[in-house]
């Protein structure tokens, strides 16, 4: 089974910074890291490979630096790696991303599964997966859980949604995006790490795979990003303690006040 | 057409109460853009009299295109319907809610239709002159908030977070026309099947869409202590959270987990215990309407998002907050 999995380098949530006249990230000297949610896609593949053999390819689009992020792949257990980049992809919306990404796909050809990860922790849309699947008239599964049943031809998949979780029977070749529940991500081993610093990542660039210029970057994208702003992420609220001068009872009753105030009991 | 449309959901034949929070929102824009408010259902069978209630929440027109295959959602066939009805139609703005349909399909319809799409939006403005929408959306983890338009492409759409907004008060005074539509044969797409659905709880978490939500993380020490939570969420009609931690030592399942590699909600209240705030768990909190928060540590990050905490004891207070509630209940029969 030949299995393709997209892969977002982004920043460490914790120490993110913005460049508020352009409205992008300025990702310059901050850490990255594989998009933590990708993780679990990248263990499902492998699980997958485990059982049936074939082998994995990781893509990613974006910056030189990215190669980072595909080796930590290839040492998780991931055979090939490819590198989408090119000034001209710079800017991308998830519209302009999935065009691309879904075009190298069809250059890298013969596969039997797309697994994407819920949504990447930085543009934090989550519509890139079913962006591709569009593109390539794939069978979609988003926010899948549990893979039931597998066969070289056919997939039954289990997703969470707002009901419960909703089971889906489709054939290969099929596009999943995949939930934390689905896996438990392995580290990276010794042996896969010596693979990664051996393993050529090739870069496909605009022109390698014959896109259409209108489609790219900044000026493809049908999403503008107007302004930044940057919430004040602290309320001030009140602080009540218990134990000292106020008892426990004392801070139940300002709590009720509180609810009460605001209507919420 | 000059026309504004959002996205109603169903099931087994009920409308879901995103579909009202969409018209409310969709009421105020379609206002200001002076154009007409329209509610798009695609679903099982729907009766006139339940359709009704989009009119009295705010819909000028209602289009259904109804049949027993769609009452399942399947990303590819909902989203050929949605595409063909924007192809004959050609509405200027289009609002779904951030479901897991909704943000399966209209990422689907974004390419087949070639615009924009803007994720998980919490404020929806338009712009003065242009008629464009302003979409505003939190990202990375809640940081930023962006604000996004869609100038050259049609139509602008976006999907807006559930319990962002409420329903509008229901005006029964309003009436409008409905539009039905059958489904088109070659709009059904066969690869997908729906084999079923599975609950493997009494009620299935939804924490998504509840109002109030009563979360616990490691500070509740064992799956048990789970029990007083339950009882606290009882008297609030809530739905229980938990952080990942607590998810991780199977404490409560993965549908409950809220935060960055949870789920992100948006409730009137959020109470939690035990729960130190780390930025992961913040992320999916951020747009709460009030959060209080119990835990032992002064210092702890999650007093600083909240609008009410309690430094102390989760084992002496939530007990003692159950049994005041109580006897408040029972003095109020
Ligand atoms: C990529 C990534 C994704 C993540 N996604 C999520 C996510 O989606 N959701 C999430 O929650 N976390 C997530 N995390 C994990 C997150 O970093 C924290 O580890 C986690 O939120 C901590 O859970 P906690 O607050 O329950 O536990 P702790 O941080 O251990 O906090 C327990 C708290 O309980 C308090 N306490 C202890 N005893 C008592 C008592 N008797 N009375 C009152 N208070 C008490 C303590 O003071 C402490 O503040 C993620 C991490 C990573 C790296
Ligand atoms: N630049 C990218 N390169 C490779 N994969 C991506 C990229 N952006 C998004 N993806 C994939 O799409 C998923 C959803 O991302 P998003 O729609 O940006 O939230 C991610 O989890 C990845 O699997």
């Amino acid at each position: 089974m030949n299995i393709i999995i997209p892969i977002k380098q982004v920043p460490e949530t914790s120490n993110v910074k913005m460049d508020k006249e352009k409205g992008t990230m300025i990702r310059d000297g901050v850490q990255t890291v594989i998009n933590p949610l990708d993780l679990y896609a990248l263990e499902t593949g492998i699980q997958l490979k485990e059982k049936f053999g074939g082998k994995i390819t990781v893509i990613s689009m974006g910056p030189p630096s990215a190669v980072k992020a595909l080796k930590e792949a290839v040492a998780m257990g991931c055979d090939d790696a490819v590198l989408l980049s090119d000034k001209k992809f710079a800017g991308s919306d998830t519209w302009a991303t999935s065009y691309t990404i879904s075009q190298a796909i069809k250059k890298i050809g013969h596969y039997d599964l797309i697994i994407a990860g819920e949504r990447a922790t930085d543009g934090d849309t989550g519509q890139v997966g079913p962006g591709i699947a569009a593109w390539l008239d794939l069978p979609l599964a988003t926010y899948v859980s549990k893979i039931v049943k597998v066969d070289e031809k056919e997939l039954v998949v289990e997703r969470l949604v707002e009901e419960g979780y909703q089971k889906l029977q489709m054939p290969l070749p099929a596009l999943l995006t995949v939930v934390k529940e689905i896996s438990n991500p392995r580290l990276p081993t010794l042996r896969g790490k010596k693979r990664a610093r051996a393993t050529e990542v090739p870069i496909f660039t605009a022109e390698k795979m014959d896109l259409d210029p209108e489609f790219l970057g900044l000026k493809g994208s049908p999403t503008k990003v107007l302004k930044i702003d940057f919430p004040t992420v602290t309320r001030g609220g009140t602080l009540v303690k218990t134990g000292g001068e106020e008892g426990v009872e004392e801070a139940i009753d300002k709590l009720i006040d509180f609810l009460k105030e605001k209507e919420l009991v | 057409m000059n026309q504004l449309w959002t996205i109603a959901e169903q099931k087994n034949g009920k409308l879901k109460s995103v579909s009202f929070e969409l018209l409310s929102r969709g009421r105020k824009l379609a206002d200001k853009m002076n154009t007409q408010l329209c509610s798009v259902l695609i679903g099982g069978p729907m009766k006139d009299e339940t359709l009704q209630e989009l009119f009295y929440r705010g819909a000028d027109v209602i289009y259904v295109v109804e049949d027993e295959r769609l009452e399942d959602f399947v990303a590819e066939t909902h989203s050929n319907v949605l595409t063909d009805l924007i192809e004959s139609y050609k509405p200027h703005t289009i609002l779904a809610a951030a479901t897991t349909s909704g943000r399966t399909m209209m990422p689907h319809v974004a390419i087949k239709v070639n615009t924009g799409l803007t994720a998980d939006c919490t404020e929806l403005a338009i712009e003065e002159g242009t008629n464009h929408l302003l979409q505003t959306r939190p990202a990375i983890g809640g940081n930023i908030m962006a604000t996004i338009k869609t100038p050259d492409h049609s139509p602008q759409m976006a999907t807006v977070r559930p319990k962002s907004s409420r329903p509008l008060p229901e005006d029964t005074s309003r009436n409008g026309e409905i539009i039905r539509l059958a489904l088109k044969e070659e709009l059904v797409d066969t690869r997908v099947k729906v084999l079923g659905i599975r609950k493997d709880e009494e009620e299935f978490a939804n924490i998504e869409e509840a109002d109030v939500i009563v979360s616990g993380g490691k500070g509740m020490k064992k799956e048990e202590n789970f029990g007083m939570l339950r009882e606290l969420a009882h008297h609030f009609d809530a739905v229980i959270g938990a952080s990942r931690d607590a998810v991780d030592r199977g404490w409560a399942t993965y549908p409950h987990q809220v935060g960055l590699s949870g789920k992100t909600v948006s409730p009137k209240l959020y109470i939690c215990a035990g729960i130190s705030g780390s930025i992961q768990h913040l992320a999916g909190i951020k747009t709460a309407e009030y959060i209080v928060a119990i835990n032992s540590d002064p210092d702890a990050n999650i007093f600083q998002v909240a609008d009410f905490g309690i430094v102390g004891d989760l084992f002496e207070v939530i007990p003692a907050l159950n049994k005041k509630l109580e006897m408040a209940k029972k003095e109020g029969r």
